[in-house]
């Protein structure tokens, strides 16, 4: 009864975030300063993390290919297809679910828990609307990050084949240009924006509904990770076989 | 004015609110009192709109809550400032901000008028030098004067405090008191304060609401709580030594 009722609360609160919008001068802020929370500070991470990512995907393709007829640009090709198919959309998504998702959960938590969503209840306010839509558009600029993470993803490849000398780069850079099928990048680009507005909405849904105090806050945050996790890797799996089986 | 007329309100099973009928008067500092658990909380949010009561109804001048539509009951809150327990404030905005929000939200103030009523109310609560610093930089008093400054800035008819002077100091909680009473009469609105402390029921209480498990036990002002002889609410302002020492006191000048 607990999951049907959350999920109901879910809906309704997705519905109540387009309804009675806050005053555009006001929204304006809010949103510039999501964005600046969620997308830009967020750049380092992830660049980091995609750029030696995509190194180690090289490097293990390149040392589970030891036939010698295997051509050495299937090294680049393989390096493209996993992070612009996978790694950069889904495994930074569950990265931003621990970064982002934590960061929405305990701001929005607090906030309840000191009495603030209260007080904008008061003055009749939709919180929902006002906490939650900035996010929401702030995180449409979620793709700008992926592609961050794509590019980052394959020279870190290029530069593990370089160094470790596991192929040449005009090798890596043949394999990466080898059979691109541009529907794979709206693919990409199709679950990034569903992963965005999960990223968005469940650690909102987590923080704004908490009951409790500080301890309660923590608890919603890693509640809050592992669901939006479970449902990035459901959509994930639905949005693979909707768009890539035919 | 406040009408409150036979409210119930439960959470589950529990009934919290059991029939509450009372009046809050215009240009009154209006208390309610009560020990902990006795529905004050519930009450206070109930008068605000939080909380929608399963029966009986409450009137802000004639116009009773649960018949004003989605639109009207907006522009009703519009009209009511809250000053809560523990300040509410929003951490992320400096105090100026913090007080000029609701007149980013509800006015079309330019920014010089948004600043010139912002400097008028922090100067009324004595905070003229604190614009800049976060709520995270300011003591307890001062965050308890922002909350108030920012309920007032865009000049309610009602205002709401849940518990303004808790874990305040003597001095400062009498001040915060004396602050409300002074702005209900100069703004000459309808304040609703939700207390169990007693010097503010000797200060201020001009009109005073006991709750005991979600029912008015007594109502009257602070002139008459002391020869009340409801035994409810003089074990309530009886419980410490001093309130007893203040009762032996008032026997005595009687005879």
């Amino acid at each position: 009864m607990s999951y049907l009722h959350n999920i109901g609360q879910y809906f309704l609160m997705i519905k109540q975030i387009f309804r009675k919008p806050t005053k555009w001068s006001v929204m304006r802020h809010l949103i510039l300063k999501d964005i600046d929370d969620l997308i830009i500070n967020s750049i380092g991470i992830v660049s980091f993390i995609a750029f030696f990512v995509g190194g180690v995907v090289t490097i293990q393709t390149a040392l589970n290919m030891t036939n010698p007829l295997i051509p050495k640009s299937l090294v680049g090709f393989a390096t493209r297809q996993s992070v612009i198919l996978e790694f950069a959309p889904t495994f930074i998504s569950i990265i931003m679910a621990g970064k982002v998702g934590s960061f929405i959960t305990s701001s929005i938590g607090t906030m309840r828990v000191t009495e603030q969503i209260d007080a904008l209840e008061v003055m009749g306010i939709n919180a929902i609307n006002y906490l939650v839509f900035p996010k929401f558009i702030a995180l449409m600029l979620y793709p700008f990050l992926i592609s961050i993470a794509m590019f980052l993803g394959i020279i870190g490849g290029m530069a593990a084949c370089f160094y470790g000398g596991f192929s040449s780069v005009d090798d890596y850079i043949a394999g990466i240009q080898m059979d691109f099928i541009p529907f794979h990048m709206v693919y990409a680009f199709i679950k990034t924006f569903v992963f965005a507005f999960l990223l968005a909405t469940i650690p909102s849904y987590y923080g704004y509904y908490m009951k409790g105090g500080a301890l309660e806050v923590g608890k919603a945050s890693t509640t809050s990770f592992v669901w939006t996790s479970v449902m990035i890797i459901l959509f994930n799996y639905i949005l693979t076989q909707m768009l890539l089986s035919s | 004015m406040i009408e409150v007329n036979d409210i119930h309100k439960s959470f589950g099973d529990s009934e919290i609110l059991k029939g509450i009928s009372t009046v809050f008067e215009k240009g009154k500092t209006n208390l309610i009192i009560g020990q902990s658990g006795s529905g004050k909380t519930v009450f206070l949010k109930t008068l605000l709109g939080l909380f929608i009561p399963e029966q009986g109804s409450i009137s802000y001048d004639g116009k009773i809550y649960s018949k004003l539509s989605p639109d009207q009951k907006s522009e009703l809150r519009a009209e009511m400032g809250m000053v809560f327990q523990g300040s509410a404030l929003f951490d992320s905005m400096t105090i100026a901000e913090n007080v000029k929000f609701p007149l980013r939200m509800f006015t079309k103030q330019n920014k010089s008028e948004m600043n010139d009523r912002v400097n008028i109310v922090l100067k009324r609560v004595n905070l003229d030098d604190a614009h800049n610093k976060l709520p995270s930089e300011a003591s307890g008093g001062m965050q308890k004067r922002v909350a108030i400054a920012r309920a007032i800035v865009n000049q309610p008819k009602y205002l709401f405090c849940d518990e303004p002077n808790s874990g305040l100091d003597p001095r400062t909680a009498t001040v915060i008191d004396n602050l409300i009473q002074e702005i209900t009469q100069e703004y000459d609105i309808t304040t609703v304060i939700n207390t169990h402390d007693m010097n503010s029921v000797m200060e201020i209480g001009e009109k005073i609401v006991f709750l005991k498990d979600g029912i008015k036990e007594w109502e009257g002002s602070n002139k008459n709580i002391f020869k009340t002889d409801n035994e409810a609410v003089t074990n309530f302002v009886y419980s410490s030594d001093l309130f007893q020492r203040v009762q032996k006191m008032y026997l005595e000048e009687d005879q």
